[in-house]
């Protein structure tokens, strides 16, 4: 579904992804973990071109990814994306937030793209904030509402950028739940994240990075249990002694 | 009091002149403004220099220089409008410029996570604009768009100078019939002061009902 080859990145002289390739199937679930600065968010936003690509290439469903123009956005449109800080449209409300792609984009009827949206909220469970705006809802709610953003244009993959993060440790829950829900449904899923718990649950591999590499990729059971490299050892033992 | 109440229909076309003047040249102003702030944020670098080789050209001259060279030079070359046209060109034209710098002053307040989820959604660079930032990012200078219209509303005083017969150039008549200056001109002053504040008061208005829920 998601293929990456010799993928390089330089933020001017710093070079932040080194010859990443990373190949995810339809319906797997990769978590991406590894230490601040590392890449793994710069990999994600370079999945759907939030990021170019300094050399190599990314394919989605087997198609490369277009350079700019109506074929990026139609691209865009099919990988979902939820990001560390929400980034809902502070001036609608949460039902039009989710409808604004499916009307726009997918040319879906207004009242057939409102049934969905409510569909979709009903079930990340904030249906009866519909007509909230963003500013109204806690973080763990503008959360999901984002989620349902992003799976309203019915997407091939959904990328989640540190979906948790900005949150309130009471309402990172709330979030995961929803995501693990996605992942037991089949959904291709790419997800940027500190939550070693959502690793365990949800995780087909693990891919740990440091340094704008991929330095380990695996199965999560054996990846906490059995870390291949020292870097990785080393990372883990840092993040779950508590 | 005499010289004002003996010329009400001269003060009153002018007043309709100076209203319809306004108008014309605030819509005409916005649509060039948003048009203009739009190329300067826009992907392509020709673009955004199109839009900065107008706000520096427009900005940087004086208005009456401006008015004068269309209504007088144009001609010349054989191109002629009526008066009136001509005045609202060239009034939309050159506050359109620093409505274009006011624009891209609200677009500039939404925050970047704004225009890469309505990219991460699929929309195209003119959708984002339209349906995500524009709206976000106009609410946000609704207060210097309401002063660079009541600065259009004063600065179409300058038609005056190429013949069109607004407020000043109807107050200026009268006067050259009456000499009572005080009189007239308090009288053209107080009715562009009405316009004024009307301005305010929509602008006031718009940004209470247009304000995003924080």
């Amino acid at each position: 579904m998601v293929s990456v080859r010799g993928l390089n990145k330089w933020f001017g002289p710093l070079h932040v992804l080194k010859d990443i390739d990373l190949t995810v199937a339809a319906g797997e679930v990769v978590v991406v973990v590894g230490p601040s600065g590392s890449g793994k968010s710069t990999l994600c936003r370079c999945l759907n071109r939030l990021e170019t690509a300094g050399q190599g290439s990314v394919e989605i469903d087997g198609e490369p990814l277009p350079a700019e123009g109506r074929a990026l956005a139609r691209l865009r449109a099919d990988v979902g994306m939820v990001f560390q800080s929400f980034n809902l449209f502070g001036h609608k409300t949460v039902l039009d937030n989710i409808t604004l792609g499916p009307t726009r984009v997918r040319r879906v009827a207004r009242p057939e793209a409102r049934q969905q949206a409510m569909t979709l909220l009903e079930r990340v469970g904030i249906a009866d904030k519909a007509n909230h705006h963003p500013a109204q809802l806690s973080g763990g709610q503008q959360q999901r509402a984002a989620i349902a953003r992003a799976l309203a244009m019915q997407p091939k993959v959904l990328l989640f950028d540190e979906p948790t993060s900005a949150l309130d440790p009471e309402m990172v829950n709330e979030v995961l739940d929803v995501m693990v829900s996605l992942a037991a449904e089949g959904m291709t899923m790419i997800v940027v994240t500190h939550e070693m718990g959502f690793a365990r649950r949800a995780a087909d591999r693990v891919v740990f990075m440091d340094d704008g590499r991929i330095v380990e990729s695996g199965a999560p059971d054996d990846f906490f249990a059995a870390p291949q490299t020292e870097r990785a050892r080393d990372f883990l033992s840092k993040i779950l002694q508590h | 009091m005499d010289a004002l109440t003996a010329h009400l229909s001269e003060f009153g076309h002018g007043l309709v002149t100076t209203v319809e003047l306004t108008v014309v040249t605030t819509v005409g102003a916005m649509l060039l403004g948003i048009v203009v702030a739009t190329l300067r944020i826009a992907p392509v670098p020709l673009l955004r220099a199109i839009g900065t080789a107008y706000v520096e050209v427009f900005q940087n001259l004086p208005l009456l220089a401006l008015l004068v060279l269309f209504v007088f030079a144009l001609p010349t070359i054989g191109i002629t409008f009526p008066l009136f046209t001509s005045a609202a060109i060239v009034i939309a034209v050159y506050e359109g410029a620093y409505l274009a710098e006011a624009i891209r002053a609200g677009i500039n307040t939404v925050g970047v996570g704004q225009a890469e989820a309505a990219r991460a959604i699929g929309l195209t660079f003119g959708q984002s604009l339209r349906h995500v930032i524009l709206p976000q990012g106009l609410r946000a200078v609704i207060q210097p768009i309401g002063n660079i219209c009541i600065a259009l509303l004063m600065n179409t005083s300058l038609a005056a100078a190429v013949g069109v017969v607004e407020l000043t150039q109807a107050a200026n008549t009268v006067n050259l019939v009456e000499a009572q200056p005080i009189a007239v001109f308090t009288g053209a002053g107080l009715a562009y002061m009405l316009l004024a504040l009307i301005i305010g008061q929509v602008t006031g208005l718009l940004e209470r009902r247009l304000a995003i829920v924080r």
